[in-house]
């Protein structure tokens, strides 16, 4: 199939499409049978326990893996028959907030912010300078834009990244643990600016996280992603109300249930040479 | 026994093949980094700032390295030349072992262990950080952005600074021989002047510097790109920058001194 070029297509209502998606690296299959849908104006939660492949799926979205089988629609658009333009063009549409931010160190909070307006238009400096101060604005930082990276707390340098992945104004921004180390105050900070964010730009926020607490109150729609597959979906209300094992286990965080305590061990008294 | 020699067989076969890969690998990336450069140039402050870090800051350990080398070599040369009664040609002697030799590798290894490890960690703990995945998802090279200047930036200084290295060697050879020891300074610098060529000696000793440039600077990107994003990757890639362009400069020092001097 020939590599295609990005068109947006303003048709659907659904910025991301998920069909029968798997993906297997160096053969060992991580994700399998994925099916998932984000709408404009959404926010997604994937939750599920570490190495469950949440991850993984994130960077899918983003384009940073190629699927195995199946489809992957983001606007629109089969991110498997893309080339590499094509990709770049779509990603001038994400954002992307990383889990520990990933700010440039060399760079100030200021030219970290204004780094893809620099990169990617022709803006003159004080028009720059205005946007950056308005997204710095947004969250909560304008005070801040003369500071170093390695002077911001672990909070405040998360909510730079979120500053500049908002800098394009993107249609979609994925986060990646966005609420992983942080104290009360700031994931509740993170938490209510993501809502906020989703709701005043309209954008879709695809949220990895195991944070359920946080993800419950201020998201649309779950998908529990465990050992490679969706294991469970559904609202928040759902969520809470449900009767499986696994959510139930997940949302109440109890030890017992159907992800077991122990890692796959050969039995502990014969390990311990304790048979007679 | 047959068993465990075929272990070991398998063993260096697999060194072998995972060496060829890395040598593959390594020149794909340089290629990256030339079909990149273009954007580099058109955008030269990124380059300039390359240069400040990897040459300016690179002035110091130079300049004073190289004035003991001279000084060492005004000691040396001395005494061996008094033997044979031709104190005077000290200042050819000087030159010479500079401009041809000392001058573009002594100053090479020291970029080498300054600024190629600064390098290396540099863009190792980028990748680390996912500063480099982040650029990627704002639809930046980071070939383009983050490597090629410093390739540039990195081959731009090498040349000036193993020049620097070679004056601060013959100020040197200057202050023992004729300062300290007291050989006439003109007979010093005219035989210098006399036996000296540009061509011959000077750009030679420049080309040398210019290939040891990109070689170290090569291996040091090529190293912090494809470090493990851990701590202990970081740390490995940075000391075997220092060992694979250190022997790398010796030996194309060997080759290019056999096409360049004797004429191979």
């Amino acid at each position: 199939m020939p590599a295609v070029t990005y068109i947006p297509s303003p048709v659907s209502d659904n910025l991301i499409e998920i069909r029968d998606l798997s993906f297997a690296y160096r053969e060992r299959p991580v994700l399998k049978d994925i099916n998932l849908t984000a709408r404009r104006g959404q926010v997604i939660a994937i939750m599920g326990i570490s190495g469950g492949g949440k991850t993984t799926l994130l960077r899918l979205i983003g384009g940073a893996l190629r699927p195995t089988t199946g489809v992957l629609k983001v606007d629109g658009v089969d991110m498997s028959r893309l080339d590499q333009d094509g990709l770049y063009r779509l990603r001038r549409r994400m954002g992307m907030l990383f889990q520990f931010g990933a700010l440039f160190t060399d760079l100030s909070v200021f030219d970290n912010v204004a780094f893809p307006l620099r990169e990617h238009t022709d803006l003159p400096e004080e028009m720059i300078r205005d946007l950056v101060l308005m997204k710095l604005n947004a969250v909560g930082l304008r005070g801040a834009h003369e500071l170093m990276p390695a002077e911001l707390s672990g909070g405040m340098a998360r909510r730079v990244a979120l500053a500049r992945a908002i800098a394009l104004e993107p249609s979609l921004i994925l986060y990646d643990e966005p609420f992983a180390g942080l104290d009360p105050i700031s994931l509740g900070v993170t938490g209510n600016l993501i809502r906020r964010l989703t709701d005043t730009l309209g954008v879709t926020s695809i949220v990895v996280t195991h944070d359920i607490q946080e993800s419950l109150r201020m998201v649309d729609y779950v998908y529990f992603v465990s050992a490679g597959v969706i294991a469970a979906q559904g609202t928040p209300d759902q969520l809470r109300a449900s009767v499986e094992p696994f959510v139930h286990q997940f949302v109440h965080g109890q030890e017992e249930g159907p992800v077991p305590f122990h890692y796959p061990a050969q039995p502990y008294a014969d390990e311990l040479e304790l048979a007679a | 026994m047959m068993h465990s020699l075929l272990l070991s067989l398998r063993g260096i076969g697999a060194h072998v093949i995972d060496g060829v890969w890395r040598l593959g690998l390594a020149m794909r990336f340089f290629s990256m980094t030339l079909l990149h450069s273009g954007q580099s140039f058109r955008r030269f402050h990124l380059i300039i700032r390359e240069i400040f870090s990897s040459g300016v800051l690179s002035l110091i350990i130079i300049l004073v390295s190289g004035l003991f080398v001279g000084m060492v070599l005004g000691l040396q040369g001395y005494e061996t030349l008094r033997t044979y009664g031709s104190e005077e040609a000290l200042g050819i002697l000087v030159a010479l072992s500079l401009v041809r030799e000392l001058g573009p590798v002594v100053a090479a290894l020291l970029f080498a262990s300054r600024a190629g490890s600064a390098i290396t960690a540099e863009i190792g703990l980028m990748k680390a950080t996912e500063q480099l995945a982040a650029m990627e998802m704002m639809a930046v090279d980071p070939i383009a952005r983050v490597v090629a200047p410093r390739f540039w930036g990195a081959v731009i200084s090498m040349p000036i600074l193993a020049a620097l290295f070679s004056a601060m060697g013959i100020l040197g050879g200057y202050l023992v021989g004729v300062m300290l020891i007291g050989i006439d300074s003109g007979a010093f610098w005219s035989q210098m002047q006399a036996a000296v060529d540009f061509r011959e000696d000077i750009l030679n000793g420049v080309l040398k510097s210019f290939v040891f440039g990109i070689a170290v600077t090569v291996i040091a990107l090529f190293e912090g790109y494809d470090a493990p994003p851990t701590a202990e990757g970081v740390s490995r890639a940075t000391t075997r920058t220092v060992v694979t362009s250190s022997l790398a400069i010796l030996g194309l020092d060997f080759i290019l001194t056999a096409f360049m001097f004797r004429g191979v």
